[in-house]
């Protein structure tokens, strides 16, 4: 095979005799994981950022080769190993439309997979800010996020059985109905937590030595962060309203009133970080307002009744018919999507394509880190909020 | 909005009658499938054409058809924020399995930027080469990595550098 020369090549060989190659992560606290980044430098001028991935690679997609849609599911809750309830439900989403049973889900289903996915979305976001916070050097929100967090995971470890990686979106329906008692204790948590979260931006958000060192600081442009493929609160940053849960109106979204906050450049210019901070502290409030009214659904017109069954609609065998599918959803993290393909014969698709939103993300990262210092990278890098989990997947 | 139908007229009307090769309509997502070397024109067309307005590109996968059909193929997931619609453009070639010289498709990395890391990690795993990529390395695997492990194919490596695989 003909050896092409490949613009890492060009990078890397032409270097200015000032110039330094300066080797970041894989086992740097701040690339979140296991990301390794290669910096040129010049002083403490960032010219050039090169990541390298694979290291966190666990091959989801050849096993996907061999397993049953059922028995995927674990496998994708590791994708994004924060907000595994997010990739479960787009996962089940898909493969329910490829089975076109999507709209005989019951509603209590609906709303309880709504429910533990904002619960799922909020306990995320509060690790994307405190370890943003203490990337650029502010330790006390960290505690305090995963103080608040560590509710939410015993929440859903009550409903699922396990902390992180839960498995309890299933094609169909349920692993159980929610435990006994589970709302009333929900509802304790929102109490709970929405003065924390007032007491969480008053500590971050309006801090002078945070907003100086994010505002101003890698703006993303919105024409470039669309080419780039960027999603989720990357996008909204830029200063979109861009939401599947609202463009694709998927489960039970449509019937929810909630707000898609969006980039403003308050603090500096829009798309800088602290946009991309303040989309993710603001989508919590609206989480929250999200589980609330859920709550108030599952406790009137869909309670619990000894005739429920969350396994009623389970498929005994998962054989779509021959085809191929992408389904999208919205994760924390922006759009998360899967390719299938089917052959209509075997319960094992023939190909599974995993569209991770993080690895979107990041790619932009050389873009926008063009001639910026070190300790702006590190701030930067904060901002994308990657989970090297979905990037290698 | 426009229809899948419109679309397809759009881009014979633009590129000639012969550039579509079929349109697969009976699937929840309708798809174009495109003659290889006119890939690279019709997704500029579709992300400049104010009536398509193709500005995101969801999702770019390589697949291998499977030992009896030698055939390979990579499917584009475009999406238009504007308009919000949807659109599923394939190519397809075949391909002989030859390992020493790769499937070649063109790259739309000068079209999207998001194509350039999908179109990496579909040579790194499928064994696509993509002409006019900038910068063609592997992605998720180790650069020494012998094989493509998402070829129907490939056959698992029994070590990498003297360390078991089991």
């Amino acid at each position: 095979m003909p050896v092409k020369k490949t613009r890492y090549d060009l990078l890397t060989e032409n270097l200015q005799a000032e110039e330094m190659i300066i080797n970041m992560g894989p086992q740097h606290p701040s690339t979140h994981g296991v990301l390794r980044l290669e910096l040129i430098t010049d002083g403490e001028i960032v010219k050039e950022v090169i990541p390298h991935m694979g290291y966190l690679h666990r091959c989801f997609e050849k096993h996907c080769e061999s397993l049953t849609y059922q028995q995927i599911i674990p496998f994708v809750d590791r994708m994004d190993y924060l907000a595994s309830m997010n990739n479960d439900h787009a996962f089940v989403m898909g493969v329910e439309r490829m089975m076109g049973i999507d709209k005989d889900i019951p509603k209590r289903v609906e709303y309880i997979r709504v429910l533990v996915c904002e619960l799922n979305r909020i306990a995320s976001h509060l690790i994307s800010i405190g370890t943003y916070g203490m990337d650029i050097g502010a330790f006390t929100p960290f505690l305090w996020c995963f103080r608040d967090r560590e509710h939410i995971m015993n929440m859903l470890e009550w409903a699922s059985g396990s902390r992180m990686l839960y498995n309890y979106i299933w094609v169909g329906g349920l692993f159980y109905d929610l435990p006994v008692g589970f709302e009333e204790r929900c509802r304790e948590f929102v109490s709970y937590f929405k003065p924390k979260l007032a007491e969480l931006n008053q500590l971050l958000t309006d801090n002078q030595i945070f907003i100086s060192r994010t505002a101003g600081v890698g703006i993303l442009p919105l024409d470039v962060a669309i080419n780039y493929g960027c999603s989720g609160s990357m996008l909204r940053g830029s200063g979109l309203k861009w939401d599947l849960r609202r463009v694709d109106e998927y489960s039970a979204y449509p019937e929810l009133d909630f707000d898609i906050p969006i980039g403003k450049g308050e603090m500096g210019k829009s798309g800088d970080c602290w946009d991309r901070y303040k989309v993710r502290a603001d989508e919590v409030s609206e989480s929250l307002k999200i589980i609330e009214q859920c709550l108030d659904k599952l406790q009137k017109e869909l309670k619990r009744g000894p005739e429920f069954d969350p396994r009623a609609k389970l498929p005994k065998k998962i054989i779509p018919k021959e085809q191929d599918f992408y389904v999208r959803a919205e994760n924390p993290r922006g759009e998360l999507g899967y390719y299938f393909i089917t052959d209509g014969k075997t319960e094992i698709p023939k190909r599974v394509k995993a569209r991770a939103p993080s690895f979107n993300n990041l790619s932009v990262l050389p873009e926008i880190t063009r001639g910026v210092l070190i300790a702006d990278l590190v701030a930067i890098l904060g901002s994308v909020d990657i989970v090297l989990g979905e990037v290698d997947r | 909005m426009i229809s899948f139908d419109d679309i397809a007229q759009l881009l014979s009307d633009k590129f000639g009658s012969d550039v579509i090769l079929e349109r697969q309509t009976g699937n929840l997502q309708p798809a174009l499938v495109i003659r290889p070397d006119m890939i690279v024109p019709i997704c500029e067309e579709l992300r400049d054409n104010k009536a398509t307005w193709f500005d995101f590109l969801s999702c770019l996968t390589g697949i291998d058809h499977g030992l009896e059909d030698h055939k390979f193929s990579v499917v584009y997931h475009l999406a238009s924020i504007p308009h919000q619609h949807q659109l599923v453009l394939k190519v397809v070639i075949e391909h002989d399995r030859n390992l020493e010289v790769l499937p070649s498709f063109k790259s739309v990395s000068d079209v999207w930027k998001t194509a350039e890391w999908h179109e990496r990690e579909a040579f790194d795993l499928v064994g696509i080469d993509f002409e006019g990529h900038p910068d063609q390395r592997r992605i998720l695997l180790p650069d020494d990595w012998e094989g493509y492990p998402l070829r129907k194919d490939y056959q698992a490596a029994e070590e990498y550098k003297g360390i078991k695989i089991n």
